[in-house]
């Protein structure tokens, strides 16, 4: 699984980071979402699809071509 | 008096406030997209093309092309949906220049570090509510003063002024209060907000309206500041104190619920989402659109204003799980969208999530027999304002 993130749409909701902590947190000057692991291990892929599902920004890009691997 | 004005799309079902109405049902079944009136003290009454399934809400509140449709305007009087500095009076990338400068205030580390002043606020709720005993009226002790000691210690608002501050917030969210009756309550609050600015920006606080005049000072008018604490105040408090005080009745009538609530501290916030899906405070959001688009085969044509149902998107039979009209604290997360979606998705949620998750285990801690002291159906439940919930709730323990 490979993660892109569009922060120009981020709206710091904070969702990613309260599912996934491990993989995301928030600029402390404006919220907007950092990713801290680009390509997660496994066992956060459960945690980042949700992260995904409830960005209400639909600014996490998880999976597409990469979600077989 | 005339009959209390009820939004249809916020339309509650008669056996069950907190369940939509069957005509909002029906309308989530049609394949065609109803266009009803809509009742409205600012505007008059306006024609609205209803949205009710969750996946044509979800899609349309992320849609640049629908817009909030009450932007700001300076020459026109200032009402609550004429704010300078309030976000849902700016689209775009106006919108997203303010909430850039507000969002510093509410990522989730600055949130979670709120949660001992949170704590602090709660249990001197519970020893008033001890104080003043059995009969109790959970709604003006405990449920509303929560979210505005809160909101008041962000904003830096002294002790002293809250009740005037509280009932203003309440009379600007009734949609049965006449247009002048509003003009002249938000005029108050705005003289009592440009105060607390002036305040600020002498000798800027530990608090909110210091950050913003600390960090973004010079961008900042007086009258955005202005603008913006009035819509942190309503927006924090109103429907907090909502999903307490219809979230313990609610839990009242379900003690097998309750119970997962008060003694499971892993299922909290499981819980605290389920509730959030099953009581919908903020039944509706409007917007306007800028631009033709298309809703499955339909289309909303440029100008149209759109009125979605949150209420019963929330319950919407095509998401997949099972019985969405049944609450349920252990079912699994259900995205649901109480907090709205898109760009202008709820800034406050974490801040509310915080408040409900520390306040209801730990009054039924407190009160481990807490009862409602009236019949069920006679709980006086607020279903014809803009935001849900209950007029006074009696408990007694
Ligand atoms: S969930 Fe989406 S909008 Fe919210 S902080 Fe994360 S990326 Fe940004």
């Amino acid at each position: 699984m490979k993660i892109e993130i569009d922060e120009g749409k981020c709206v710091a909701a904070g969702h990613c980071v309260m599912v996934a902590a491990e993989v995301f947190d928030q600029r402390d000057e404006d919220g907007v979402v950092v990713l801290l692991d680009p390509a997660p291990p496994e066992h956060l892929h459960e945690q980042v699809r949700e992260a995904a599902l409830l960005c209400p920004a639909n600014a996490i890009l998880s999976g597409g071509r990469d979600s077989a691997s | 008096m005339d009959e209390p004005k009820v939004l249809p799309t916020a339309a509650r079902a008669t056996g069950c406030p907190y369940a939509p109405a069957a005509e909002l049902y029906e309308m989530q079944k049609s394949e065609e997209l109803p266009r009803i009136r809509i009742p409205n003290p600012m505007i008059g009454e306006f024609e609205a093309v209803a949205l009710t399934r969750y996946s044509d809400i979800r899609s349309a509140l992320n849609d640049d092309r629908l817009q909030m449709g009450f932007v700001f305007d300076p020459d026109a009087p200032r009402t609550m949906l004429n704010q300078p500095g309030n976000l849902l009076n700016y689209n775009g990338a106006e919108h997203s220049r303010l909430r850039r400068m507000l969002t510093a205030a509410f990522t989730v580390k600055r949130i979670r570090a709120l949660q001992p002043m949170v704590e602090e606020v709660v249990a001197e709720r519970l020893d008033a509510l001890a104080a003043e005993g059995p009969g109790v009226d959970l709604v003006t002790e405990f449920s509303t003063p929560i979210p505005t000691q809160v909101i008041c210690h962000l904003l830096g608002v002294p002790y002293a002024d809250r009740a005037d501050f509280q009932r203003r917030a309440k009379v600007g969210l009734d949609i049965n209060t006449s247009r002048e009756k509003q003009i002249e309550n938000l005029a108050e609050l705005d003289a009592y907000m440009a105060e607390l600015v002036a305040a600020h920006r002498r000798e800027p606080g530990d608090n909110m309206l210091g950050i913003l005049v600390r960090d973004h000072g010079p961008e900042l008018t007086d009258d955005e500041l202005v603008g913006i604490g009035n819509m942190l105040l309503i927006a924090g408090h109103e429907t907090t104190a909502s999903m307490l005080s219809a979230g313990t009745a609610l839990l009242l009538q379900h003690p097998e619920q309750l119970a997962v609530v008060r003694d499971d501290p892993s299922a909290i916030d499981g819980a605290i989402e389920e509730l959030l899906r099953f009581c919908s405070p903020a039944t509706t959001m409007p917007r306007q659109a800028a631009a033709d688009l298309q809703v499955r085969d339909q289309v909303i044509k440029k100008g149209e204003r759109v009125m979605t149902s949150i209420l019963v998107a929330n319950r919407d039979p095509d998401i997949e799980a099972p019985d969405l009209d049944t609450l349920d604290v252990r079912r699994p997360p259900q995205p649901h969208i109480t907090f709205g979606y898109g760009a202008h998705q709820c800034l406050g949620q974490q801040l509310a999530r915080l408040e409900l998750r520390v306040a209801l285990p730990a009054l039924f801690n407190r009160f481990p027999t807490l009862a409602v002291g009236v019949d069920h159906d006679e709980i006086d439940y607020r279903t014809t304002a803009l935001v849900f919930g209950v007029n006074r709730l009696p408990v007694t323990w």
